[in-house]
């Protein structure tokens, strides 16, 4: 068996593959640069970021595969599940290899794994596209919290940049720690060190604007008035609407 | 802020619920400078009510008074409801504060009619108009065209409107005029046209005026009462077909009737809603729009009605062994789609994907076939044993719906 050691950035995971084309090993697992190595290993390497490298892996992949698959790959990187950059790595690799697109192959393992890791991350991109809920603020910036399973801050921020033009506001990843910032002409990654103003996601009572707390109210009051009570199906409401994603959601809190 | 609002605005969403279009999908539209929000075009549900419908719009009404005494409707004027009525101020700050905290898409505006339909008409006219010129909203807009109301207020809602609906509600003239004595099906029928030639004559105009204004970009839809009067599946599948033929008709809905007024004779006393008939019918709907299938296929005058056990796929596939087994790996797109427990998503899937070599059952599962029922119906790179011709499409039923046989026949059981 081959370990890679990388510093597990996506830079590095392209550097990685570059360095394997050089070598004329490719590795079965990639790790991080402390993680212990398994038994048996035969070979390892450490991966040593570099943006020239990494660049000529990409704009290789640009020149061989069609926007939709780098589009694919990143969502992937961005799943931040646990074994994904290896399915990454054996895709660039087997897409490399092969002389003509095995985009569709569904078939084979690798092509159909990172398609629907790809799926996962657009599948809560698009949630989050759903549930983001703003708070006004007394200075007229609109707060969301999210905390979504993958990183899909920076998939998100367009339609939102778009969407709010006119208005200020922040939608702040907790479990990153990072959050975007738009103030109506561009659109700044930020991060707060202490975090005063708001409290498990919901800012502070004397922070929000003078109607908010009665919109939320009338939001409320809407949701439980727009139930068909005949017809309540908690199965299919949680099925569209995971547990998970109602910390943050105005109207499953308690009125 | 007026105190009331809160009960206004409960009173009035309770009045609306019953419609169960939501959808916001069918136009793009992207910012403008100076104005609120965009649409997209795939459609965004905020929230999902605890029945599990998704809410995308603020749908709600204008006022819940009404002149006409719909049996099926929870407004009509004999019943004894809370009442209420919006301003145009009102309504226009709630969508856009609303619209803004990223609770809606946009806003669903119906209203009980009031006076006159005109009348009525007018005002829903006006909440629009009020919210794309003076607040310049870019969000989806869907009103309700009031039966009656004339051509001229009709194509001025379709200048402001995303979508333009008028509710059919009772598939067959006859039943309709039992229920809403004031009403019959060319009250329906003629708003409907007044969109449809709104539609048309837009086009025309914006092949020499490109900028003008998209009227009614995503076109209209109706809705369809279930179970509330005697109509069969042929009957109501047969309405929806002649809907769908009319240009700009982009979704029927169907809705299980909710026993809202429990005083009146001429309706049923359920117990349940007809959730699963209701299903079926969408799942109908679906084989209408996405799957080539024609309406005499799906329901005809020997089996007028849907099963309610089995999808009317795999129903329609039960009474048509001859069409199968299909072979996965060289059957053109329209037959896969024929095949139960193949989408549109797996089919396309395996078009792709066959193209690298022969598909076998291990990867049309991991594609997303759902080989609990396609088994029964291909053939693929490994020996097909148990298809629909080597049992039999009673077998298959039984295996499906999980019903055991009739037990006073015996029978010999040859399981694979």
């Amino acid at each position: 068996m081959i370990v890679f050691h990388y510093d597990k950035s996506f830079e590095g995971l392209l550097t990685a593959i570059f360095d394997a084309y050089l070598r004329k090993t490719f590795p079965h697992r990639l790790l991080l640069p402390d993680e212990p190595e398994p038994l048996f290993c035969e070979g390892t390497h450490t991966v040593i970021t570099d943006p020239e490298k990494s660049e000529r892996v990409w704009k290789s992949l640009e020149k061989k595969v069609d926007k939709n698959t780098l589009n694919m790959i990143s969502y992937a990187w961005l799943s931040e599940l646990p074994g994904a950059d290896e399915v990454i790595f054996r895709y660039i690799r087997k897409t490399i290899d092969s002389p003509h697109s095995i985009a569709t192959n569904f078939a084979d393992d690798d092509v159909l794994q990172l398609r629907q890791i790809a799926l996962k991350t657009s599948r809560e991109k698009q949630r989050m596209i759903e549930f983001v809920r703003f708070q006004k603020t007394s200075d007229d910036t609109y707060f969301a919290a999210i905390e979504p399973d993958h990183n899909v801050l920076p998939l998100i921020i367009t339609h939102f940049r778009d969407r709010y033009a006119d208005q200020q506001f922040i939608i702040y990843d907790l479990k990153r720690n990072y959050g975007m910032y738009s103030d109506t002409r561009q659109v700044t990654e930020m991060s707060f060190t202490e975090s005063e103003l708001f409290d498990r996601g919901k800012v502070k009572d004397h922070l929000l604007a003078e109607n908010e707390v009665l919109y939320q109210r009338l939001w409320k009051r809407y949701f439980k008035a727009i139930t068909i009570r005949e017809r309540i199906n908690p199965k299919l409401h949680r099925q569209h609407l995971p547990r998970r994603y109602w910390k943050y959601l105005t109207e499953k809190d308690p009125e | 802020m007026n105190p009331n609002l809160l009960s206004k605005l409960e009173i009035l969403a309770e009045s609306a619920k019953y419609d169960v279009s939501c959808a916001s999908s069918g136009v793009t539209r992207a910012k403008t400078a100076g104005g609120i929000g965009n649409t997209a075009g795939w459609g965004i549900c905020h929230s999902f009510t605890e029945d599990g419908r998704c809410v995308s719009l603020l749908k709600i009404m204008l006022t819940n008074y009404c002149i006409y005494d719909c049996a099926y409707c929870v407004n009509r004027r004999s019943n004894d409801v809370r009442r209420a009525a919006f301003s145009v101020e009102e309504l226009v700050d709630l969508t856009l504060g609303f619209y803004r905290r990223n609770y809606i898409e946009g806003l669903f505006l119906s209203s009980g009619v009031i006076n006159n339909p005109d009348y009525t008409m007018e005002r829903l006219v006006g909440v629009a108009r009020e919210l794309r010129t003076t607040h310049r909203f870019n969000g989806y807009i869907h009103l309700k065209s009031i039966p009656g109301a004339s051509e001229a207020l009709v194509h001025e809602a379709g200048l402001y409107a995303d979508r333009l609906s008028v509710n059919i509600e009772i598939a067959t003239e006859k039943n309709l005029k039992l229920l809403a004595p004031e009403k019959n099906h060319e009250s329906v029928f003629k708003p409907m046209e007044f969109i449809q030639q709104g539609m048309l004559e837009n086009a025309e105009l914006r092949k020499n005026a490109p900028k003008l204004r998209k009227f009614a970009p995503a076109g209209q839809s109706t809705q369809m009462i279930i179970g509330a009067t005697d109509e069969t599946d042929n009957q109501i599948l047969h309405t929806t077909d002649m809907l769908y033929a009319k240009p700009g008709m982009k979704r029927v809905y169907y809705s299980g009737y909710i026993p809202v007024n429990t005083n009146d004779e001429r309706l049923p006393m359920l117990r349940q809603p007809p959730l699963v008939r209701e299903h079926r019918l969408y799942q109908a709907d679906w084989l209408l729009r996405f799957y080539g299938f024609k309406v005499d296929e799906i329901v005809d005058d020997r089996y007028p009605n849907l099963e309610l056990e089995l999808d009317p796929k795999l129903s329609w596939a039960l009474r048509h062994p001859e069409a199968f087994p299909v072979d996965v790996n060289t059957a053109d797109y329209a037959l896969l789609l024929r095949i139960p427990g193949v989408g549109v998503k797996s089919a396309n899937t395996i078009v792709m994907a066959r193209r690298f070599g022969k598909l076998g059952t291990a990867d049309l599962k991991k594609i997303g076939v759902v080989m609990k029922k396609a088994q029964y119906f291909i053939t693929c790179k490994e020996l097909a044993i148990r298809t629909v011709h080597e049992t039999s499409p009673e077998y298959v039923r039984r295996k499906l719906t999980g019903k055991k046989p009739d037990s006073s026949q015996l029978e010999i059981q040859f399981d694979w």
